[in-house]
């Protein structure tokens, strides 16, 4: 292990114990649901990055699957009789087998198409899925909404369980992201980003690999739709299934740097908090306002997110230090920063 | 036998409409190479701004487009000469990311200004009916379709008649070669993206007065047109036009005939077989293969 990675490793360590104290540290009830959601749509973020970073295929439509998974969730608890509890939380693996399977031939129809028109089609998916969802009403109950499993706990102790599965589950797919990013599996999606083409003449199965990586963010985001609905106990065709989501989930990757294992965990850490923020310190409208004003300055001035943008920026820095101390072989300079556009 | 016949006519007759907003988009797409997410919160604001002259000034509706026009002409200009011309690289991922950000500020600025509450252009026309095939057609349906066949033939003069549209289209097949012939292309595409405004505005008032809208009503409509420009082949014009006529019967005949509920699924559920069979749209070209 290098000095570098050791100090990686002490930074992400010390990340961790820090979020998973979060709730002894500030033991505020408004404070942990907003931390909760974050940790929900770092999870999202995550996920989504995983198809739209990795390959380039940018989708405006998986936050249906969040709907799948919070839907699945709880008409699967009904069914089953599942009791509310720890052992609940289990039911979010059943949310994730179902928006998976839903996702095999619906991202096989998707991805016959490219680009632009893959995100047409995509956005169509979030549309269907919502008119689905008020109109199967012998299993959705339609616009009157569906109750989840009411959780057992009480007052301060409530957000508690919620806060450290979501903080389970948002470091599962960071670790799943981060693995994907060094794997060849990985290394073959990014290939896809680049030329598709040119990969499938180099004998990737672009068609496999793609699909893999929709079904990928799709049990994710269905898995923090699950967490979602178990959560808010009442969810709505309306807001389970929001075009909201699917944009905030693009924009979080957008901002933090899409393609990068940080990025969206960046993104999310930044938007999550501030939309919360807006939406109860201005007036409906005037948030909408401040929230889209927010996302343009930062697609028209760092298109590349702040991630990538801010480790460049450091690594020219180090890289001008080193250059001036004649002490450091040349040859060591250069291999480090190599190494230093891996994560 | 008449549930069908009446499905029919008024999918044709709203049809109409929705051809209007979506050769806007399309336009757009042909000549920026830019998806424009933001044309359902133009629509809405189109709408609304009708409403406003007609409910404060008493304006009537179709007068009002004198108006209403050049105004959302100027603002779709404006949204190009300040945010869209600037993207350079990866136009088609981040122009979607652009204009969704200046959808959320109209959709911000009309939910301070006329709250989230339904409405409906009231007008004479709308109480007004006539009897066709044993069925009683408004008034309002047949007029808002005229308009729109108006609009379109002037577009269609516009692009196939003049200078102009020579040059526009020649923008639209090959913008570095159209520049090499010395057109200004950043030019081309403002007049484009505001000329698309402004079939949004009259396109938004068509909707307005056949159908109660309030400021999120954009969702809706943009996810509508955007499937039916993406069945008539992206950046066609006359394949958006079939694709909406298309659109809107199918849709209306499943409303009338079977159940109203279902009707919006039919919508979606055509567009991912169509997509499962020919990616390109209806009418489109193979895409480019190198993208």
């Amino acid at each position: 292990m290098t000095r570098r990675q050791a100090y990686n490793a002490a930074a992400l360590g010390a990340a961790l114990l820090l979020a998973a104290l979060f709730p002894v540290l500030v033991p505020n009830g408004a404070f942990e649901t907003v931390a909760i959601f974050t940790l929900i749509y770092i999870a999202m973020a995550s996920a989504w990055n995983i198809l739209g970073g990795y390959t380039g295929y940018v989708s405006l439509g998986h936050a249906a699957f969040f709907g799948v998974g919070a839907y699945a969730f709880t008409i699967l608890c009904k069914a089953w009789n599942v009791p509310a509890g720890w052992v609940t939380f289990l039911m979010l693996l059943a949310a994730g087998a179902v928006a998976g399977i839903l996702a095999i031939p619906f991202g096989w129809i998707a991805l016959r198409a490219r680009r632009h028109t893959f995100v047409v089609i995509t956005i169509a998916y979030l549309f269907i899925f919502q008119l689905l969802a008020y109109n199967l009403t012998n299993l959705t109950n339609g616009s009157a909404g569906i109750g989840a499993p009411i959780p057992p706990w009480m007052g301060s102790s409530f957000n508690i369980p919620f806060f450290y599965v979501a903080l389970a589950l948002a470091v599962a797919v960071i670790v799943l992201s981060a693995l994907i990013r060094r794997s060849r599996f990985g290394l073959s999606l990014l290939a896809i980003r680049d030329d598709e083409d040119r990969a499938l003449g180099l004998g990737i199965p672009t068609g496999r690999l793609k699909l893999t990586a929709f079904v990928i963010a799709a049990i994710f985001i269905a898995m923090a739709g699950a967490l979602y609905a178990y959560y808010v106990t009442f969810i709505y065709p309306q807001y389970a299934m929001n075009p909201l989501d699917d944009l905030s989930m693009a924009l979080m990757a957008f901002l933090g740097g899409v393609g990068t294992v940080a990025g969206p965990v960046i993104g999310a850490l930044i938007v999550e908090p501030s939309q919360q923020y807006f939406t109860i310190a201005f007036q409906s409208g005037l948030n909408l306002i401040t929230y889209g004003g927010l996302f343009l300055v930062v697609i028209l001035f760092i298109p590349r997110g702040l991630w990538p943008t801010i480790r460049d920026a450091l690594k020219a820095r180090a890289e001008r230090v080193r250059a001036q101390s004649a002490v450091e072989p040349p040859a060591e300079a250069t291999r480090l920063s190599a190494k230093g556009g891996s994560s | 036998m008449s549930l069908l016949l009446d499905g029919i006519i008024s999918g044709i007759l709203t049809g109409g409409v929705y051809a209007l907003m979506a050769s806007g988009l399309t336009l757009v797409f042909g000549v920026l190479e830019i998806i424009n997410v933001a044309q359902g919160s133009l629509i809405v604001a189109g709408a609304f701004l009708s409403y406003a002259l007609l409910t404060y000034l008493h304006i009537n509706i179709f007068l009002g487009l004198i108006l209403t026009m050049p105004f959302m002409f100027l603002v779709g200009y404006v949204v190009d000469r300040v945010f869209v011309r600037r993207l350079r690289v990866d136009r088609v991922m981040m122009s979607i990311m652009v204009t969704y950000g200046v959808a959320l500020v109209i959709d911000g600025i009309l939910t301070m200004i006329f709250s989230t509450s339904y409405v409906h252009l009231q007008t004479a026309a709308l109480n007004q009916s006539f009897p066709l095939a044993g069925m009683r057609v408004p008034m309002i349906y047949v007029y808002v379709f005229l308009m729109s066949v108006v609009f379109l033939l002037a577009l269609y003069a516009l692009l196939y008649r003049t200078t102009f549209g020579q040059a526009l289209r020649a923008t639209a097949q090959n913008r570095n070669a159209a520049r090499l012939i010395g057109i200004d292309v950043d030019q081309m595409s403002s007049i484009t993206f505001g000329i698309c405004a402004a079939l949004a505005a009259a396109g938004g008032m068509g909707y307005g007065a056949i159908s109660s809208f309030h400021p999120n009503s954009q969702f809706d409509l943009i996810s509508r047109v955007l499937v039916i420009i993406v069945l008539g082949g992206m950046g066609n014009i006359g394949g958006a036009l079939v694709a909406s006529l298309l659109m809107l019967v199918i849709e209306d005949v499943v409303s009338t005939v079977w159940l109203p509920n279902w009707s919006t699924l039919i919508f979606f559920i055509v567009l991912a077989m169509t997509l499962a069979l020919r990616p390109q749209g209806l009418f489109g070209s193979k895409e480019a293969r190198q993208q």
